[in-house]
């Protein structure tokens, strides 16, 4: 098969060689229509790419680690990025590369070009999904076309493209990728067309930005809008937004800037040019077979059109489909630097503020009635607050993905998770509680009568020791949201002896240094950009390590809200079993305002969430997962399936838990090893591990019931290998 | 000794088709057998293949460092009985390390291109089987040895 089809030679049976965006520009093309010069790069090169390299088998090994239906999204775009990095790391062989450069060269010479995707799974009628995979615009110079052409390539295997797998028939034996490079045609006014608004079948919308069409497509800049009546093409709405930027072609490919003032007050279409654009869809309509949602630019008059698919209705439009919700959390860096600062500057400080005046309000002095209420007004709160923290901070964790990609595009580093040492600097709660928990043991450690006076629970003769003792347990029970899988619920202050004492053998803090140097990663990272990019890098770093910090500093401050809706709870049961009414199945907050409103109302004890007993017998041997944390370690598991399997941890055990969340950090200094079944390598274990320079493996599947505590495990967080001795 | 030179050739195709063979370990509690990703070097001498220092594998010849590798060509059809060659090497296994380690990963890596990350990862060893004999089967029966290791 060949490697290049120009577009206009592009016939029937090339359909599956040129994907489907390069076959249907080639169909209107053959109708007359302005369709920018083109070159199909076709599936065979991409074919060739990935077998004489070795990446297809290297593909294969990374989507095999785990089975694709049982990542978790955080897993889907970590893997993402892995083969990315392949991808960057992996030149296009010097034959297949000069076939495409010359035919690339002999097209364009050295004028600038798009390279866009064309997957023959995609924009077919059944499956047509915008934005799974990726398109580069204003390319000058071969090298960069190359690069351009195997990040296209890449995409095939985006999060985005491995989240609607099924739907796009996504085979990782057999899917493949075809491009489609064009000249770029530097537009005045671009936009969309839907023939057929997917949310009202009678109508037909157009949107329409000034510049290029990318900034519409990628949501950064706001177009006007119109809606048409399908049948007549009247217009029936014209929406316009504030207009205030464009996107145009820069040095190094695209810049977002202010529009000039004279084009904010007039849109960028008036109603001849609508009407045009209206008819053109309707035409490409009857030539294609089916709606088409078209990518267009007008230049001096001339319409081009760049992309056309079919419309389809939504993959799934059920409500507990939640991509669409995973897919919005892609954002760019404009939109993560508002969310930044309304995070620091207004939902925090209100979060705080909220948990400072509900710890005003004294609880003892109210009525059964006002406490109640007080429960309603508590539980209110608190999942006001959990709702934004899905809504705003959940997103905000993406800041630490967008910085991710953009450091390995610019310095494909050999592990694609090196720029997490760059945002490492960052000043995370759990560590700060970590050096208080450090200082305790230190004070320990010097003084065998303060351990004797602690074993016996009498601190009273030493004020200092216990004000700093219960300022950290105080600071654990304000961390008390429990995280996915979580075992913690609370603290008492003998519990912890043990784990202090244990600290205390030895309490130095082992906040890891040995790791890369951020200062001369951050020297390497911004020399990578020159100019105004040298700003939006710096940007981009300061947003990243905004990112990493909130990561889990929300989950602490949410913690405090929790918390106040804990005290009004446990001061609820008190009352409850003082009226010696049986409490032990009341513990929602719900069931306890009703007791209280109501001592006659007996709440439905609820189903038992504990997992069935499989009756599996299986030993594991080794267990493979995600290489979270570099190094290696040896040491006898401790598995926490209960609070108090965490006091019990020694120095040099292996913490093998389900989820680690912020609440359980705490024995993380003194462990050798980190093994995880929740997966990911931005997740909270993940990151700690990290700081310390643990050793860590995530996305274990079954990791706390296939390991047992006492067994002696080696976890391999170079290559994400947990084995069982 | 005249049959040594199309024996070579052999060797040299099947070790080039196959990808995978199978390991024979030993430890005090008895034998044990891998699959192993493996590549020999032009003059026969050498059999490499990589391995996590955690696994069995490595434990076991890391106290007993006799192996044998088995290579064969079987496609698990009745013909196989007639068709299929099988070899067995046996010999000393070694940890690559030093100015060798390089020379001897091209080796394996130009072979298994995408097992690069985990052949470099710092918990990864390079083994070398220095080759004493190899036993040739083919026709079903028929056995030839070729000693390697005088």
């Amino acid at each position: 098969m060949t490697v290049i089809i120009p577009i206009q030679k592009v016939g029937r049976s090339d359909r599956s060689a040129v994907g489907g965006k390069a076959f249907a520009l080639s169909q209107l093309l053959t109708k007359g229509m302005d369709v920018p010069k083109s070159v199909c790069i076709t599936t065979e090169a991409y074919n060739r790419y990935i077998s004489t390299t070795g990446l297809r088998e290297r593909i294969l090994l990374e989507l095999s680690r785990k089975q694709l239906d049982q990542m978790r999204w955080e897993e889907m775009w970590d893997a993402s990025l892995r083969i990315r990095n392949m991808f960057l790391r992996t030149p296009i062989p010097r034959n297949l590369g000069d076939t495409i450069s010359s035919a690339v060269g002999g097209c364009f010479g050295g004028q600038a070009v798009v390279v866009r995707s064309s997957a023959p799974e995609e924009d077919s009628a059944k499956t047509s999904f915008a934005g799974l995979h990726e398109s580069y615009l204003n390319l000058s110079g071969l090298d960069r076309v190359l690069t351009h052409i195997r990040l296209v390539w890449a995409s095939l295997w985006s999060d985005a493209a491995l989240l609607y797998r099924t739907e796009l028939g996504l085979d990782v034996e057999k899917s493949t990728m075809a491009v489609l490079v064009q000249e770029i045609v530097i537009g005045d006014r671009s936009g969309v067309i839907f023939g057929l608004n997917p949310n009202h079948s009678e109508q037909a919308v157009l949107e329409s930005v000034y510049g290029l069409n990318a900034g519409l497509v990628d949501g950064a800049v706001e177009p006007d809008r119109w809606i048409f009546e399908r049948k007549s093409g009247r217009i029936l709405d014209h929406y316009e937004p504030p207009r205030k930027q464009w996107l145009v072609p820069s040095s190094s490919g695209t810049s977002l800037e202010a529009l000039p003032n004279k084009l904010r007050r007039k849109p960028p279409l008036d109603d001849t040019e609508c009407t045009r654009l209206y008819r053109m869809a309707m035409k490409l309509e009857s030539y294609l077979g089916s709606p088409q949602d078209v990518e267009w630019t007008l230049r001096d008059g001339v319409l081009y059109l760049l992309q056309s698919r079919p419309i389809t209705t939504a993959p799934s439009e059920a409500a507990e489909d939640k991509r669409p919700w995973y897919l919005s959390l892609r954002r760019s860096l404009d939109n993560l630097k508002s969310l930044h600062l309304k995070i620091e500057k207004q939902l925090l400080p209100k979060m705080l503020e909220e948990a400072v005046r509900l710890r005003e309000r004294n609880m003892a002095g109210l009525s059964d009635d006002e406490l109640a209420d007080e429960i309603a007004l508590r539980k209110k709160t608190y999942d006001h607050w959990v709702d934004v923290y899905w809504k705003e901070f959940i997103p905000f964790a993406h800041g630490m993905r967008l910085f991710g990609q953009v450091y390995n595009d610019a310095l494909k580093p050999d592990d694609p998770f090196e720029f997490m040492d760059l945002l490492r600097s960052a000043n995370l709660a759990s560590i700060q509680r970590n050096k208080l928990l450090v200082q305790i043991a230190q004070k320990l450690h010097g003084s065998p009568e303060l351990i004797d006076c602690l074993k016996r629970g009498d601190l009273s003769l030493n004020p200092e020791f216990e004000a700093m003792l219960n300022a950290f347990i105080e600071q654990l029970g304000i961390g008390r949201r429990p995280a996915e899988g979580a075992v913690v619920s609370g603290y008492d202050k003998n519990a912890i002896i043990p784990l202090l004492l244990e600290l205390a053998s030895s309490p130095e803090d082992r906040m890891h240094s040995d790791g890369k140097d951020p200062e001369i990663l951050n020297s390497r990272f911004l020399a990578c950009f020159d100019g105004d990019k040298k700003q939006m890098a710096q940007d981009l770093l300061d947003l990243g390590r905004a990112s990493y910090r909130l990561r889990d500093d929300d989950n602490i401050y949410l913690g405090r809200i929790e918390m106040e809706m804990s005290i009004a709870v446990s001061e609820g049961i008190k009352r409850i079993e003082k009226r010696g009414t049986k409490a032990d199945i009341v513990s929602a907050p719900e069931d306890v305002i009703e007791v209280l409103k109501n001592p006659a109302y007996i709440p439905q004890p609820g189903s038992s969430e504990e997992k069935a007993e499989t009756g599996r017998t299986v030993k594991a041997r080794q267990l493979l997962g995600q290489p979270a944390g570099p190094g290696i370690a040896r040491g006898a598991a401790r598995v926490i399936l209960k609070q108090s399997d965490l006091f019990e941890f020694k120095r040099g055990e292996t913490l093998v838990c389900d989820a680690l969340d912020p609440n359980m950090t705490f024995v993380v200094p003194l462990s050798a090893g980190i093994v995880e079944r929740r997966g990911g390598m931005l997740i909270h274990g993940a990151i700690i591990a990290r700081e310390y320079g643990i050793p860590c493996v995530t996305g274990v599947a079954e990791a706390a019931s296939l390991i047992q505590t006492g067994q002696t495990v080696t976890v391999d967080g170079y290559l994400g290998i947990v084995t069982i001795e | 000794m005249k049959e040594k030179e199309p024996l070579n050739s052999l060797l040299i195709k099947l070790f080039s088709e196959q990808r995978l063979a199978v390991l024979g370990t030993q430890s005090r509690s008895g034998p044990y057998g891998n699959l192993v990703a493996f590549a020999a070097t032009d003059d026969l001498k050498y059999l490499l293949f990589a391995t996590t220092r955690a696994t069995r594998k490595f434990e076991n010849l890391t106290e007993i460092p006799k192996v044998s590798l088995l290579i064969d060509n079987r496609s698990n059809r009745e013909v196989d009985f007639h068709e299929a060659v099988a070899v067995t090497a046996t010999g000393t296994a070694k940890e690559v390390l030093g100015s060798e380690r390089d020379s001897f990963q091209d080796i394996l890596l130009s072979k298994h291109p995408y097992l690069s990350g985990f052949v470099t990862a710092p918990t990864c060893a390079l083994l070398k089987i220095e080759v004493d004999t190899y036993y040739i089967v083919r026709e079903f029966q028929h056995v030839v040895e070729l000693h390697i290791k005088l």
